[in-house]
């Protein structure tokens, strides 16, 4: 280490125990090469990222990654945490790139909120014996009735997509992840009949097959944006913003632009991949309007065109622009979502909770008689059915989920997907890690998930005698407050706990 | 104006023709709706149309939006913003001014604009090409980008406005300055800011401190020079003779990775 550049200390470390018969498989599995034997033994070097790939692959469960313990002087003030990034920093002059969502411990107003159940006014309705619908569209459902001059009806279908339970799984490029990890959530959106956001970058020419049942992302980079793209797919989303990352374009280092990831973005290999931060053809809402009118006309308005957009301050007002210009959808994401890098600043900074994002643009959509003109996505941060049950309640028709289904995969969250080196196969363009994801698993382990989710939602919807989702959304009144803050309840427009119906 | 709508792909395809004429007003007194010249041109596309011929068109949007066919539209009037957006395969030509973002995201293709052609044209192209008889305005060429064989070429007779070529990541720019004195120059400032990839031509008077962040500039060599003149050659071939004399300079990239560097990875 140079003189002016000083040690930042390792976080975590693997411990290796007596149970170890120094099979090597570890040091195979470790892509961090943390790893290594000498004198007979397995010994661990530094830069542990805790991705438990080593402790999932031993066979012997002789490998235990521990925390290390705070080792400089502790101060309730500058915390371990900042020290270290001042330290980092003072090294490098750099802006600190991390992944995932933001890691800070913030109040979630998920925790906060309590569901309604039926009793004696309201019979609740057993999921297992009756029916509880969990259809839900995309995009509108109801087409046009139109009476000729010779009086014959003139049926419009809407353009709406029909999904079998309220979920999307979020955008995840190809780049940010693996060609086997975006095979394995594209494969579970269709065996599941719901959509996959294809995230930035384009469809891999493979993945044709999976487009009915794929959300295409058409961001500022325009990578891989052409006809045959935007006509294939089932939806369109134009990506003004991300909650992990909410005002910043997309960077995807040139290490990462494979031959793959070159022949789908489109671009050549081993150069950065940039995406503006703005649409530069997009500065006003007037401006999002013709982007979406253009792209209703490259498809013939046979597909519904949203917008997504990161929760920010003005949330309200702007998705209130966003669909007076057009869009059919419009997806919110919290600014706790997952990213495959972003700087910390904003992903830890940026941005409000999409708890209180969702509950005011459904508020003001309604207010505002816009909210039957548009389906409302949102995501960032669900990590469980009881997550996405609330957030529907709060207003949202559709619930995005990512890293949770990443998890499922394999993810261990160890917020090192910035690296390019996922031992897991997701986060990386590695051929020999690529290949360690089995898209049959993966897809399989995300139909799982889901599916429970969906029964728990269903059972949740029976407890409250509700037979369909869609009578769910936005019902505020069938949830209760219990958190600290009243204020918040009152923005969202939600009781506090121990307040009736009435 | 109409000088040279008689080109070879017209003579070549000339099977099918049908004339799309957008003269009129709505009951408002507001000219035609575009989704009405539009629906007429998906019809005739879908029909197997090859030459399409647009009158009266004045101030429509979206006009020839994604049409992936080879096919020739001719537009009378002034088509309005995102002409020829997301096309893949159409040759266009405009006799009369272009608005903003002509040719948004195009593949491939060619549009002539006999006129000016206004803001941000050639967003994100990623190829084909587009030949401006007039000015620009600012943020033209931003993010065209090229791959494999596919590499996007924008001919601007005139001047272009400020942050020509921002973002760029492939492709060709060639400004003329055509009619513009020799001590003002034909380009504005912040050209090519965040470039990492593709050249930038000028003809005329450039100052270093008009390039933007990431650009530099370079010797105009001899490949550059075989490419400018095919691309004048062809410019006069819509146009007419081009006028101006003068030196060509040339703005490319300081790296295709311009912001290496600028980021601190260390788990924290
Ligand atoms: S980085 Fe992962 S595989 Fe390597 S030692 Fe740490 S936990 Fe094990
Ligand atoms: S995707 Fe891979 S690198 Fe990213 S957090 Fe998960 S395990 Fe770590």
């Amino acid at each position: 280490m140079n003189s002016d550049m000083w040690k930042v200390p390792d976080r975590f470390r693997p411990v290796i125990s007596s149970l170890c018969i120094t099979c090597k498989k570890c040091i195979k599995e470790c892509s961090y090469d943390v790893l290594e034997f000498n004198n007979g033994a397995i010994h661990a070097k530094h830069g542990c990222v805790a991705c438990q790939r080593c402790v999932e692959m031993c066979p012997q469960d002789a490998i235990e990654i521990q925390r290390v313990p705070e080792t400089m002087a502790p101060h309730g003030t500058y915390t371990e945490r900042h020290r270290r990034a001042i330290l980092s920093q003072a090294n490098s002059g750099g802006v600190l790139l991390s992944s995932c969502g933001t890691d800070i411990p913030y109040n979630s107003i998920f925790d906060d909120l309590l569901l309604d159940a039926a009793q004696v006014t309201n019979p609740a309705i057993d999921p297992l014996r009756e029916t509880v619908e969990t259809k839900t569209y995309l995009g509108s459902r109801n087409g046009s009735l139109r009476l000729s001059s010779e009086g014959s009806f003139a049926v419009k279908p809407g353009c709406g997509i029909m999904m079998d339970m309220p979920v999307m799984l979020g955008h995840v490029s190809l780049g940010a992840v693996s060609y086997n990890t975006q095979k394995a959530l594209f494969m579970a959106a269709r065996r599941l009949n719901i959509l996959a956001g294809t995230g930035e970058g384009g469809l891999h020419r493979d993945f044709r097959e999976f487009a009915p049942h794929l959300n295409s992302e058409v961001a500022s980079g325009r990578f891989g944006v052409n006809p045959d793209f935007l006509k294939d797919v089932a939806s369109i989303e134009i990506k003004i913003g991300q909650g992990a990352k909410p005002g910043h374009g997309g960077h995807l280092p040139g290490e990462k632009v494979s031959d793959l990831i070159s022949e789908t973005r489109m671009i050549p290999l081993g150069t950065d991949a940039l995406s503006p931060y703005p649409h530069h053809d997009i500065y006003s809402i007037e401006d999002l309007e013709q982007l979406i009118a253009t792209l209703k006309e490259a498809v013939n308005y046979e597909h519904p065109v949203g917008v997504k957009i990161a929760a920010v301050h003005n949330i309200a007002a702007i998705a209130s622009g966003a669909v007076r210009a057009g869009a059919d959808f419009i997806t919110l994401d919290g600014f706790r979502g997952g990213t495959g890098s972003t700087p910390r600043i904003i992903r830890d900074h940026a941005g409000i909770p999409i708890e209180a994002a969702v509950a005011v643009v459904d508020k003001r959509l309604t207010e505002e008689g816009l909210r039957n003109r548009v389906t409302l996505c949102a995501g960032g941060s669900i990590r469980s059915s009881a997550d996405m049950i609330k957030m529907i309640a709060l207003g949202a028709d559709v619930v995005g989920v990512c890293t949770a289904a990443l998890i499922a995969m394999g993810c261990r969250l160890c917020q090192s997907c910035h690296l390019g080196k996922c031992s897991w196969g997701i986060a990386t363009q590695k051929p020999d890690l690529v290949s360690r994801m089995d898209p049959e698993l993966g897809a399989t382990r995300v139909v799982r998930l889901l599916s429970a989710w969906n029964e728990e939602l269903k059972e949740i919807l029976g407890a409250m005698g509700i037979d369909s989702v869609e009578s769910l959304v936005g019902n505020r009144d069938r949830l209760r407050y219990i958190g600290p803050n009243p204020r918040i309840a009152d923005i969202m427009g939600i009781k506090h706990a121990g307040e009736g119906w009435g | 104006m109409m000088s040279m709508s008689s080109n070879m792909i017209n003579s070549a395809l000339a099977a099918s023709e049908t004339v799309i004429d957008a003269t009129g007003k709505d009951q408002y007194g507001r000219p035609i709706d575009y989704k009405i010249v539009n629906n007429e041109i998906r019809r005739a596309v879908s029909e197997g149309v090859k030459n399409i011929t647009l009158t009266g068109v004045m101030g429509q949007r979206y006009i020839a939006t994604a049409v992936d066919k080879k096919i020739n539209i001719s537009i009378n009037g002034t088509p309005g913003n995102n002409l020829g957006a997301f096309m893949d395969g159409p040759f266009i030509e405009v006799f009369g001014n272009a608005q903003d973002m002509t040719g948004n995201t195009m593949s491939s293709g060619e549009i002539i604009v006999h006129g000016n052609a206004w803001d941000v044209t050639g967003l994100s192209m990623r190829g084909g090409k587009i030949f401006v008889k007039g000015n620009t305005g600012t943020r033209v060429g931003i993010h065209m980008k090229e791959f494999g064989q596919m590499s996007p070429h924008i001919v601007i007779g005139g001047r272009a406005g400020d942050y020509l070529g921002e973002y760029m990541a492939g492709g060709v720019i060639l400004v003329l300055g055509e009619n513009i004195p020799k001590q003002i120059s034909p380009v504005g400032l912040s050209i090519g800011s965040g470039i990492h990839g593709g050249r930038i031509f000028i003809r005329g008077k450039v100052n270093a401190n008009q390039l933007g962040v990431g650009a530099k500039l370079e010797t105009v060599n001899d490949d550059d020079l075989k490419l400018i003149n095919e691309l004048i050659k062809e410019y006069e071939s819509w146009f007419g003779s081009s006028s101006s004399e003068g030196d060509f300079v040339k703005v490319v990239p300081f790296s295709s990775r311009p912001f290496r560097g600028h980021f601190d990875s260390t788990p924290i």
